[in-house]
């Protein structure tokens, strides 16, 4: 479960997310990213803005047949819990109080889901929703360390599998190849130019928390782990030119 | 104390949830004039009522409501995106760690140190989701308000003049800002952390099973 020295590697995956043309790719993705996470598991689930699920994954084809024969998908708590919520979810904050879900919870473990799960609600315009989650089998202690050092990773991650899932989406939303705002152009120019946060936020007449929310909001776009990469990644699409 | 509610919780507490939307029916439309719509029961919700927002929300030793503000992330459909991102860059802002704070509401009744705990109970976002910035439409007479209080959010952009300029402004969560609103709202983060926690604790605990 050490993830710090997969950075690197979790980079050059992400770059081929967004490269990623079709749902195999997805799935072959899903599994890689689950390695470089050090996790048992990872699972992305989207509903488009049609109403229809997709799905990808390393769960086992026999889970996936069970959950769908038992009807899992319609008692499940960690379905439930985040349907209408779009903050990170700890599976041990969810109400696993009734017989039905403790008895799911069981036969999850059983068939080697883990013990563990972490989940990432994701909103998309016009309705688009997708769940992306971690499971793992291990003790609450190793977990919450896990979860705590690399939740703003996993956010990131599910985050980017949906900017992919969006692309497939049959009537295309939002701005496509999502271009940089003047501002956040500017603001990632004077970082590739070398500049400092304090300097370049001095040069555009703002604050730094401005600037930030202007680098971070280019991040994203970029699809990018950090900023160092987003600059990377905007000099090299031509976004930016120094 | 302060109650975050997720969508799927607000129906559980109907007097705190009716008396929120009855006093952003007062605030926005009776005080404030904005050309909002106010249902057949008094209450005050647009469509991004109906979005699954998390409110945050005062709730008075009565049950019922004192102040408030919902909050949507900048993924999805969002105010700031959808009307005013011509004042910002002419661009959105869109990032997981970004959420939009809109309709801070304070009701009729409300004590003075509550919009300080209301700002406040933003600090546990950081730790718990990663949650560095909140950009926020507000009206003119908030931008006093939050002076007072001691969290002046930047002013990214504003439309309108006068009592009528709205404004899109960003709150940096920052250990600083976080004590000098704690100070003058007599309100510790320790008290904000527990009220964050018993929102969002499990109904039950789950059994260790590994």
């Amino acid at each position: 479960m050490e993830v710090a020295r997969a950075k690197p590697l979790i980079e050059q995956l992400l770059l081929r997310l967004e490269q990623a043309e079709g749902h195999d790719e997805l799935q072959v993705l899903s599994e890689e990213m689950r390695d470089a996470l050090g996790i048992d598991h990872l699972v992305y689930h989207w509903v488009s803005s049609t109403g229809e699920n997709y799905g990808v994954g390393t769960y086992c084809g026999d889970w996936i047949a069970r959950y769908l024969e038992k009807g899992y998908l319609r008692m499940d708590p960690v379905v439930l819990g985040c349907f209408q919520r779009f903050h990170p979810v700890e599976w041990k904050r969810l109400d696993w109080s009734s017989k039905a879900a403790r008895d799911f919870k069981k036969d999850a473990i059983d068939y080697g889901v883990g013990n563990q799960g972490f989940s990432v609600p994701v909103r998309g315009p016009n309705g688009q929703f997708a769940l992306f989650t971690v499971s793992h089998n291990c003790k609450d202690d190793l977990w919450d360390a896990y979860t705590q050092e690399n939740r703003d990773l996993l956010i990131l991650v599910a985050h980017y599998f949906n900017q992919k899932a969006l692309e497939f989406e049959p009537v295309r939303t939002g701005d496509p190849g999502q271009p940089l705002s003047p501002r956040e152009a500017e603001a990632m120019t004077l970082l590739a130019a070398g500049f400092s946060r304090a300097q370049a936020a001095g040069r555009l007449d703002i604050s730094e928390h401005t600037l930030r929310v202007y680098i971070e909001s280019a991040r994203f776009k970029l699809g990018a782990l950090n900023t160092t990469h987003a600059v990377a990644r905007a000099l090299s699409r031509g976004l930016i030119v120094v | 104390m302060i109650r975050y509610l997720d969508a799927d919780q607000l129906d559980k507490f109907p007097k705190l949830r009716d008396s929120m939307f009855r006093d952003r029916a007062c605030q926005f439309k009776d005080r404030l004039g904005w050309d909002v719509k106010v249902d057949i029961n008094g209450f005050e919700r647009d469509e991004y009522d109906a979005l699954n927002p998390m409110y945050v929300i005062w709730e008075n030793a009565d049950g019922t409501h004192g102040g408030s503000f919902r909050l949507l992330p900048t993924t999805a459909d969002c105010m700031v995106n959808d009307h005013f991102s011509h004042i910002l860059d002419g661009a959105a802002i869109r990032s997981p760690f970004i959420w939009e704070c809109t309709r801070f509401c304070l009701s009729r009744r409300a004590e003075a140190y509550f919009a300080g705990a209301l700002v406040l109970a933003g600090v546990p976002f950081v730790q718990d989701f990663g949650i560095r910035h909140v950009v926020a439409v507000f009206d003119a007479r908030m931008v006093r308000i939050y002076r007072m209080i001691g969290a002046s959010p930047e002013i990214m952009g504003s439309e309108g003049e006068g009592r009528d300029q709205i404004s899109v402004g960003l709150w940096a969560f920052t250990e600083e800002a976080h004590a000098r609103v704690s100070k003058a709202c007599g309100i510790s983060t320790v008290q904000i952390r527990h009220w964050f926690h018993q929102s969002f604790k499990a109904p039950k605990a789950l059994s260790q099973t590994a």
